[in-house]
């Protein structure tokens, strides 16, 4: 009986069963497409976190540049500090040089000292260095100035500037760094026995940018480097090029015994910020970064739509709910007002106030699940939406917050000094990766989880309860008597 | 079967009070017929109210088999109407979604009679009106006097010791109206039920054993 009059008076009360039904499945549709927007930006910040640090890495330590502390060298002719004379018209220029740009350095032994703290179960140093080279003839015309870096006027001329970012990587910390988001497409990565040997591994872009494969050469610091592995990144625009063992780098760089990352992992989760704060009187004028510090910075659309995500998203989502859940109960008291002479002829007949509720609530609690399937499929067809239309978001994160991120020299502005005819070009580098921002893209998804699925079903049953609730309480209140006055 | 002392019904109005029945007293035996008639608004279906419990006096003693409905509690009255007492309305009061099988075996439900059993015994009570070719169809599929011998059949088929019938055939034409009668007088007859009926109908009142007259609230039985 309880099934048959069920299923009757819903049929009776189709349409308005029906427009509850929708705008309940409405609003649990909307919960599960801003459910997993928010769990696609969630991913989508986790990818880019990754990128940013690596896997694996849960702090990062860093320095910032003190004044003036460019880079030995600068942009000398022959490989010199530049003097401030002027080449001859007609001089070839091939200047290559190796150095750290945007971060200072960290002494080698801060990486023993971080290491051997509590709560880090290993730390690495890594070199964030860029390989610099200009080639070319100085012309008649331009050769009054000097030459970038530390002094003199501009050189013109045919002048080629090109540069590329080269990692040095801790080869014996392989699962840290820089190399450890990386997955080897070709080739091999670096044991342990290529620590003092000129080989590198390339980025896959790089190296088919520039025809790279493994067994080609690349010149670092006019020294040749064999290829001995592709590696593929998880994002293209903060990767490193080039990935050489530390021990070459820092000689290339003259950075011997200096390193300007500390890439350190925690023993768990729950201790990286402690470990944070002891890296930080460990190591005290360095800037310690760890996954929510980045998270805090990443700006961008992606920081946009996770805003978008979890504030208008989820309170459009829960006033959508509450407002269908006031409007099925309403609709649900209005229909039992409608019903009062049936109700009150089944009290006559002896039904129990328990039993109409009953009937009530399994009325509302059905509806209340076909609202909840059809939101579930409004749900994935919203978040089939988000995939099939999102656009690819943009994180970022900027030097000029202050905090030194790792690698954070990777990615620079227009590069400096190289044009003009005489004059301004210095301290053309320095300024662009001073504000430099490293930058990836990620491709926003809107997975749905079964978790998203049961809290729909668990929502839209509460709807039906919760209407239906209003109404049996209704239907209960009912005296027969005046059930029956009304409309005898 | 039922004995009412000084049973009083106050309705409030406004600020005040409006008295529906002023201390009825009447004594109605086992197998009794009482039709009561009276002018609208003085008191006959808050009686029969009172005496079916879905209502309750303000005051005095409404016995029934031995205990005062006026101090049951909701559940228990809920038990003595499921059992005991079958009721008849005027607008026949048919749930509109389920067939005349189903609207019979609504009376059975409370009392815990499984689908089979409530099927075949509401099948036996529309055959015994004479309705057993109509059992699928729903009321608004009946006529008038189809849906009234729905509605006798729902309150027979629980086999009460008492109907209660509020204007069975106010809303039927003559020819019904008679139907309707002779399946009541032959109910009565038949199950020795104790009947109740409140009427505007002399026709119908002069069918019962005894007739009382409702005026201000006071019942006078001849």
């Amino acid at each position: 009986m309880f099934l048959t009059y069920l299923r009757r008076e819903l049929r009776r009360r189709m349409r308005q069963a029906t427009f509850i039904s929708l705008g309940l499945a409405l609003g649990i549709g909307l919960v599960i497409t801003v459910t997993a927007a928010s769990s696609g930006v969630k991913d989508a910040q986790t990818t880019v976190l990754h990128a940013l640090y690596g896997t694996g890495t849960d702090i990062t330590v860093t320095k910032s540049p003190t004044a003036g502390s460019g880079a030995p060298g600068a942009f000398g002719f022959r490989g010199q500090a530049g003097t401030g004379s002027a080449p001859a018209a007609g001089t070839t220029i091939n200047i290559d040089t190796l150095r750290a740009l945007g971060l200072g350095t960290i002494s080698s032994s801060s990486v023993t000292k971080v290491s051997g703290l509590s709560g880090v179960a290993a730390a690495a140093g890594g070199l964030t260095l860029t390989d610099t080279k200009i080639t070319g003839t100085v012309s008649a015309s331009s050769s009054g100035g000097g030459f970038g870096g530390t002094g003199g006027g501009g050189a013109g001329g045919s002048l080629t500037p090109t540069s590329f970012s080269v990692d040095g990587v801790d080869i014996g910390t392989g699962e840290l760094g820089p190399l450890s988001t990386g997955k080897l497409t070709s080739g091999r990565t670096f044991t342990s026995a290529d620590s003092s040997s000129d080989v590198a591994v390339v980025d896959s872009n790089y190296a088919t940018q520039n025809k790279l494969s493994v067994g080609s050469t690349v010149t670092i610091a006019k020294a040749s480097f064999k290829v001995i592995g592709i590696v593929s990144e998880p994002s293209d625009e903060n990767n490193s090029d080039v990935y050489i063992p530390l021990a070459r780098a820092q000689a290339l760089a003259s950075m011997k015994n200096d390193v300007n990352t500390i890439y350190v992992s925690a023993t768990s989760a729950a201790n990286v910020n402690t470990v944070s704060k002891e890296i930080s009187a460990a190591v005290p004028s360095a800037t310690v970064t760890n996954s929510s510090d980045l998270a805090n910075e990443v700006t961008g659309s992606l920081s946009s739509t996770s805003s978008l995500a979890n504030n208008l998203g989820k309170w459009l989502a829960v006033a959508v709910l509450v407002a269908a859940f006031l409007l099925a109960s309403l609709l649900t008291m209005s229909a039992v007002s409608r019903r009062v002479r049936e109700f009150g002829t089944l009290k006559a007949l002896g039904w129990r106030s328990r039993r109409i509720t009953l009937q009530v609530l399994g009325e509302s609690v059905v509806v209340g699940i076909i609202g909840g399937a059809a939101g579930v499929l409004l749900g994935l067809a919203g978040a089939g939406i988000v995939d099939a239309i999102a656009p690819p978001l943009s994180a970022s994160v900027g030097t000029t917050t202050g905090s030194a991120t790792p690698g954070g020299a990777r990615q620079f502005g227009a590069g400096g000094g190289a044009g003009g005819t005489g004059g301004a070009g210095g301290g053309g580098f320095r300024q662009a990766t001073a504000n430099a921002t490293h930058t990836v893209a990620v491709h926003l998804t809107a997975p749905v989880t079964v978790s998203a699925i049961l809290l729909a079903v668990a929502l839209a049953i509460a709807g039906g309860l919760i209407a239906g609730s209003f109404g049996g309480w209704r239907a209960a209140r009912l005296r027969p008597a005046t059930a029956l006055a009304k409309v005898t | 079967m039922y004995k009412l002392t000084g049973v009083t019904k106050d309705y409030p109005k406004n600020r005040g009070t409006v008295a529906a029945l002023r201390g009825v007293d009447a004594v109605i035996e086992d197998g009794d017929w009482l039709a009561i008639q009276g002018p609208t608004g003085h008191g006959k279906s808050t009686l029969l109210q009172i005496v079916g419990g879905l209502d309750r006096p303000t005051a005095g003693i409404v016995d029934f088999r031995g205990q005062d409905l006026a101090q049951l509690r909701e559940t228990q009255l809920t038990r003595v109407r499921a059992s005991f007492i079958g009721f008849v309305f005027q607008t026949f009061n048919l749930i509109p979604t389920l067939s005349a099988q189903e609207n019979v075996e609504t009376a059975l439900v409370p009392l815990g009679i499984g689908a089979a059993e409530r099927r075949a015994g509401a099948g036996r009570a529309l055959e015994d009106v004479g309705l057993a070719d109509g059992a699928a169809h729903l009321p608004s599929e009946l006529s008038g006097g189809q849906q009234q011998r729905v509605a006798l059949a729902r309150a027979l088929v629980k086999e009460p010791k008492v109907l209660l019938a509020d204007e069975p055939t106010g809303n039927l034409d003559e020819d019904t109206r008679d139907e309707i009668m002779v399946l009541l007088e032959k109910s009565w007859r038949e199950r020795g039920l104790t009947m109740i009926v409140v009427t505007h109908d002399s026709t119908v009142a002069r069918r019962a054993q005894r007739i009382g007259v409702m005026k201000h609230g006071r019942l006078t039985v001849k």
